[in-house]
Formats: structure tokens, C-alpha cells, sequence
């Protein structure tokens, strides 16, 4: 037996050289022996390609001649706790038939016997929250889908992965797509759906190429359960990553948020009842259902359980994708993982436009719902940029307030026309002439903006300055313009 | 045979309230004679939250809620002038002159302007946040009206009146953030829309000097925001002679 080879077909490893890797792979040990799968984790190192050796090891080289051998046993990859990405990476995502070998379909055919009230009870168990940012308990949420009346009610999957730094979504889409609707349809038969959308971000061309692959051939073969899943593809707003927005775009109006109530359990896409969660925690449903709530809520701390993935990047050694148990402590992640700072590490930025800055004295933070929002940030989709000395805080805070105000979608004042000043405000301080008047009328926009703007991007708007201010106001008030007192 | 909603009982500002219990908060503190400043509501035009002027605070809310959408619930402890809110509508009042070119002194609207009675109900005399000068444009291509951009709020009366009251949807908005602003058609010309029936109800319904009649000059626009509620409180009931 020669040894078999799984490279990295995911959009890092291709903007990398990937096809280079995999043709001179598969001129030396023949086409049959070289498999396409989706990510390897370790980015930064890509092109990446794993080999298969017959005696069970496995060795994993980057580069496009493939002139790095990276270590397996590095707390990068020993410390992941895969469940979401159980077969990313070992799966061949464009082969339904290669998904089937490895397990794919078969709890949803297991779950099929059981009574949905069962499926919903599993998931109220597993402790599971939603994973596209705000943490809501998904099995609540399917609990009020499956207790609304009404013959039709629709399963929409949150694809719209947005947030600067963010790719786990997309890691999960491109490498393993057959999870993603296996998650789907269980939760269509625990709500009692009988049709399914996947709202998907246009920027992620990958992705959509392989879910259309996978939504045709798991139809074909029948394995969906009868669910048709329908593909929406974004204009290329962020806002369209809020719920309502989303739903506003997939009925093909115009993706502004509206106020809830009415939530879209009660009142969704086109008034019916809608269970919409995003992609990671759709392909967290399979491996719950096959291990038991019980099982996932092993994992984890008391109000976040099982593992989180994570979009590691930044200045940091090792970057790439991550899983790992909820409540692993930052320190575990940027420095045994992450092999430490590429420079000195200033902080960790979660949460992307909506979060805030860990500085690097609390880095023994676990990671979980409730520790990063004592912190003033968030969890988030789960990005997480490294931060280092070079970077000055108030420039960050711009960088992400530039971002709300390209992506506000201009419904609500607040939102619209705050941003465009708290930008301003920020401006002087990265400039070095701001004044003390201007670092109070920040604190009180900030605020006015949280606590009045209509939907989730601009009431956390201000959080990217609020998390700066609380843990380096020292930088805010050395940046007034001189001769101000400080 | 419709029956009467239930009747729910709260609190306003320490003043006992009783409601039927469709009926919104906004409905409600109106009805008891309080003030409560709103610029994006119409009565007879589907709410949508977008001002955030009629936020208010209710006991046990985590967050402020806008009275214009939301709906009374039985021992609702509503506050709707803490310090906290005058400040924040004082806030977005300066906001609104800041993001927008607002001269009252040589405006169609001046005195009839929605915008600038908010400003003077919130005491905002000057606004503290720089002024953005936004580079807009006057769009005089309709025989009988002109929209003047400058002064646009966005606050979509017009496009909900043209779509739920008159059903041409002539209007809509275009962009996003800053740059949004209310177009015409496929942004095209107001005058080149077809589906424009010049009903003038845009007009009457705008808050500001944004749409106006031709022959208007400073101070002389007569706007009609009362007049959507009228029909549709006509069409509703069926009652088309005025009493």
C-alpha cells in the first residue's frame, strides 16, 4: 500500500497555490491516491496536503512544494476538540458518496424513527446557543417554532458570515456541505418545516459552488428527507446577517431590519413560522443527535456547552480555524495554540464589529457567553483577531466604526447618522487633536447609539470603542491634541 | 362578528391607564394627553420604528422600546421623559439637522415643519454635533412638485403612503447608511415616472420642506399628514361622506 494524500481545497489553500500542490501530488502517486477535502486547520501554512501513510500515521506538510512539515502533535491541532468539523477535512466535500462512507445522513435517517418532540427535547438538553453571535438557547428556539400552529413553517440557515475575520462559517460550507443540510432537515422534522433556505453571502463563491453540489446531489439520492433547500445568494450587505433583514432579502425586498416582536418563530419569512439559525449551529445538530444532548452538554462550562469553532488570526504565530471546548482560556488559545504573538500581544479582539478587545492581563478569560460579555465584548460568530503593540487602539475603533457606517443600512437614525459621527470623533483622536469636550461626547454617542438604534448592528456599533475606552482609555487620553490637560 | 380585545391596565408616568389590548403605546399616551415626539409615524401608515424618538422605558425591559410598535401588556410600567431618553431625543433631533441642510429661514415648511417643532418640544437651539453639509440634489422634474433632497429626514412617509394608501409605489429607497435617500421609480426622475399618479399625497404627508407644491414659497407649505388617517379610516369602515 502507497501512501494516500488529502489536500486542502478550501479558498486559503487555492489563494495559496493549492492546484500547484495537488498536480504535482498527483503526477507522483497517480490521480487516485490524491483527494480534494476542505480545511486543514493551519492557514497560515497554506497550501496544506495530509498525508495518509498505510502504517496509520499521518504526516501534514505546507507550502507549495510542500517544504514544511508541520507538527500534528502541536497544541494547534492536539488541543482541538473536533465536533462541528468532525469531518472537515477528512471528507471529500463535492462527493456525496465519500460523505455517505464517512457517516453523513445517517442520524437524520435515525432520527426519522424518533418523534420530533424528541429531536427538540435532545437539543434542549445539549445546551447548545446559537453560534451566529448572540447566544440564544437553539433549543428554546425550535421549542416556539415547533409550538406555533400552522401547516407550513420554514427552516432558513444564517449564511451570511460577515463580521472582519470571520471564516468559520465558510470553512464549514466548503468543507464538509453535507453536514450543514443534514442539520437542516433534522431540524425541519423537530419544528415541523417543510421547506428550507440557505441565505449565503455572494462574496463566498466556494461555498455556494459546494453547496449546490451537495443540495443537488443529496436530492438525487433522496437522503433529505423529502426537504427542499433553496439557496439565497446576498446583494453584499452585512446588515442582511441580522434576522429580519435577511428575511426581508430572501422575500426580495429590500434587507432592512425590522423591530421585533414579532420574532420569526411567531412570524417570519412570509409571515409563517421560521427557525432560523446559522451555519455552525446547524452542523452542530447531527453530532448531538447521534451522542445525545447529554454528550455535548458534557462539554464545556455551566452557561456554554460543547465547543466552539473559531477563526484564529492576527498577529499570532500559527493562524488558521479552530475547535475547541467553550471555556478554554484565551491563554490557551493565543499561546499554546497560536504559538504566541508575532509581536507582543496587546489584546484579542472577539466578536468582530460588535465586540471588543480582551486586553492581554486578562487573558486567562475562559472563552464562553458570559466571561466575554463581562468584558464588554462578545463571543460573536467567532473571530478572533491577535492584537499587538503596533496597533494603536483608537485606530482600531475606527477600523471597525468604518465598517458600521459602510454597512449601516440606514433605516434608523441612529445608526445612520451616529456612526457617521462617532467616525468623525475618532478621526481627531487618531490624528492626535481631540479635545477633552470630544472624548466626552464620545462616551455619551456611544451610549445614545447603543441603547436607541433599531437592530443588533448598531446597538453594538459602539462596542469595538466602549471595550477600547474601559482597557485603554490611557491611549484615548493621550491622543487629545497638545496643550489639553490631560 | 369581531370581538372587543381585552382591556389591560398599566401605568404612564405614575398615571393609571386602561387600554384595549391591541391598541400600541404610542395610541395610549396620546390618548392620555402626554407628549411624546415622533417624525417617521403616521397614524393610517404602517409603523415602522426608524425615528427612535418614541422610545420609552418600561419597567423590566432591558431596553428601551419604541412606543410607536409596541404593544400594551397588563401592569406595563411605562416612564416616557427620563433623563436618560430627553437626552437621547435631544441626541437624534441633532442628529437629524446635523446629517441633513437645514435652513428654517428660507424653507417652504418653515412653521408648518414637523422637524422643527420636535426641536423645539426636545429644547435642541443649536445642534453640538458638526454639521455635514451633504452634497444632494433638488429633483424639480414633476409639473406640480419638486422633492428637495437637502431636507429629507428618510423617514419613508412617503413611500408608505404612496404604496399602502395610493398603491403606485412610486417611492423607495436607494443606497445604504449615510447615502440612502428616497428615489423615484428606478431612481430615475420624478418626472419620469410613470406610475407617479400626482396625487400629491407625498406632499401632505411629508414632515419637512423635503416634497412640496411648486407654487410654494418660504413658509407657505400647507402639509396635510391628518389626511391618511382620514381614508383610511374610510376605506376600512366604508364611510366615503364626511360627517
Amino acid at each position: 500500500m502507497a501512501v494516500s494524500w488529502r489536500c486542502c481545497d478550501a479558498t486559503a489553500c487555492r489563494a495559496a497555490g493549492a492546484a500547484a500542490l495537488r498536480q504535482r501530488l498527483e503526477a507522483e502517486v497517480g490521480a487516485e491516491r490524491v483527494k480534494a477535502v476542505g480545511c486543514l486547520r493551519l492557514c497560515g501554512q497554506a497550501p496544506l496536503a495530509a498525508a495518509d501513510h498505510p502504517d496509520g500515521s499521518t504526516e501534514l506538510l505546507g507550502g507549495v512544494a510542500g517544504e514544511r512539515r508541520l507538527d500534528l502533535d502541536h497544541p494547534f491541532f492536539a488541543l482541538q476538540r473536533p465536533v462541528v468539523l468532525e469531518r472537515c477535512g477528512l471528507v471529500d466535500p463535492s462527493s456525496i458518496d465519500d460523505a455517505l462512507a464517512q457517516g453523513a445522513y445517517a442520524t437524520l435517517a435515525a432520527c426519522r424513527l424518533r418523534p420530533a418532540t424528541e429531536l427538540v427535547e435532545e437539543v434542549v438538553r445539549s445546551g447548545l446557543r446559537g453560534r451566529g453571535g448572540a447566544g440564544y438557547p437553539t433549543g428554546r428556539k425550535w421549542q416556539l417554532v415547533a409550538a406555533q400552529s400552522g401547516a407550513q413553517k420554514v427552516v432558513v440557515c444564517n449564511a451570511d458570515e460577515g463580521d472582519p475575520g470571520a471564516f468559520m462559517d465558510r470553512s464549514v460550507m466548503e468543507g464538509d456541505p453535507h453536514r450543514l443540510l443534514e442539520g437542516m432537515a433534522i431540524a425541519a422534522q423537530a419544528v415541523g418545516a417543510a421547506e428550507a433556505y440557505i441565505y449565503v453571502r455572494a462574496e463566498y463563491p466556494l461555498a455556494i459552488e459546494r453547496l449546490r453540489t451537495a443540495i443537488a446531489a443529496a436530492t438525487e439520492r433522496g437522503v433529505l428527507a423529502g426537504l427542499p433547500i433553496q439557496l439565497r445568494i446576498g446583494a453584499g450587505a452585512y446588515v442582511c446577517g441580522e434576522e429580519t433583514a435577511l428575511l426581508h432579502s430572501i422575500e426580495g425586498g429590500r434587507g432592512t431590519p425590522r423591530p421585533r416582536p414579532p420574532y420569526p418563530a411567531v412570524s417570519g419569512l412570509w409571515g409563517l413560522p421560521t427557525l432560523i439559525n446559522n451555519v455552525e449551529t446547524l452542523a452542530a445538530i447531527p453530532a448531538i443527535l447521534r451522542e445525545g444532548g447529554d454528550w455535548y452538554a458534557a462539554m464545556g462550562t455551566a452557561g456554554s456547552k460543547g465547543t466552539k469553532v473559531f477563526a484564529l488570526s492576527g498577529a499570532i504565530t500559527h493562524t488558521g480555524l479552530i475547535e475547541v471546548e467553550m471555556g478554554t482560556s484565551l491563554r490557551t488559545i493565543v499561546e499554546a495554540m497560536g504559538g504566541g504573538g508575532s509581536g507582543v500581544v496587546k489584546a484579542v479582539q472577539t466578536g468582530g464589529p460588535s465586540g471588543g478587545c480582551i486586553p492581554a492581563e486578562l487573558l486567562d478569560t475562559p472563552v464562553d457567553y458570559a466571561s466575554l460579555q463581562e468584558l464588554g465584548s462578545i463571543m460573536g460568530s467567532g473571530g478572533m483577531v491577535v492584537i499587538d503593540a503596533a496597533m494603536a487602539m483608537p485606530e482600531l475603533a475606527r477600523y471597525f466604526m468604518r465598517f458600521c457606517v459602510a454597512e449601516s443600512c440606514g433605516k434608523c437614525l441612529p445608526c445612520r447618522a451616529g456612526t457617521v459621527q462617532l467616525e468623525q470623533l475618532l478621526d481627531r483622536f487618531v490624528e492626535k487633536r481631540a479635545s477633552r469636550a470630544d472624548l466626552a461626547q464620545l462616551e455619551q454617542l456611544c451610549g445614545m447609539v447603543q441603547a436607541t438604534s433599531l437592530c443588533g448592528l448598531g446597538q453594538s456599533a459602539p462596542n469595538p470603542v466602549l471595550s477600547t475606552l474601559r482597557f485603554f482609555r490611557a491611549e484615548y487620553e493621550a491622543a487629545l491634541a497638545p496643550g489639553v490637560v490631560p | 362578528m369581531s370581538v372587543d380585545p381585552p382591556v389591560v391596565h398599566g401605568h404612564i408616568n405614575g398615571q393609571a391607564f386602561s387600554a384595549a389590548a391591541d391598541a400600541t403605546l404610542l395610541q395610549v399616551i396620546r390618548e392620555a394627553g402626554l407628549q411624546l415626539p415622533t417624525l417617521c409615524h403616521l397614524d393610517g401608515l404602517t409603523p415602522v420604528g426608524a425615528c427612535r424618538l418614541c422610545l420609552v422605558a418600561i419597567e423590566g425591559h432591558p431596553k428601551l422600546e419604541p412606543a410607536c410598535v409596541t404593544t400594551v401588556a397588563d401592569g406595563m410600567a411605562v416612564h416616557t421623559h427620563t433623563p436618560e431618553l430627553e437626552t437621547y431625543r435631544r441626541m437624534a433631533v441633532e442628529l437629524f439637522f446635523a446629517e441633513g441642510n437645514h435652513v428654517c429661514a428660507f424653507c417652504v415648511a418653515n412653521g408648518s415643519c414637523e422637524l422643527q417643532d420636535v426641536a423645539v418640544e426636545v429644547g435642541m437651539d443649536h445642534s453640538r454635533f458638526p454639521y455635514q453639509y451633504p452634497h444632494r440634489h433638488v429633483d424639480a422634474s414633476h409639473p406640480h412638485f419638486s422633492l428637495d433632497h437637502h431636507r429629507c429626514i428618510l423617514c419613508t412617509r412617503c413611500v408608505r403612503v404612496c404604496d399602502e394608501i395610493e398603491g403606485a409605489h412610486v417611492w423607495d429607497v436607494g443606497y445604504r447608511g449615510s447615502a440612502c435617500a428616497i428615489i423615484a421609480g428606478l431612481d430615475q426622475p420624478w418626472g419620469e415616472v410613470t406610475a407617479c399618479t400626482s396625487c400629491g399625497k407625498c406632499v401632505d404627508v411629508c414632515p419637512t420642506g423635503a416634497l412640496f407644491r411648486k407654487e410654494d414659497g418660504t413658509a407657505e407649505k400647507a402639509p396635510h399628514p391628518e389626511r391618511v388617517a382620514q381614508l383610511a379610516e374610510a376605506r376600512h369602515d366604508h364611510r366615503w361622506t364626511n360627517p
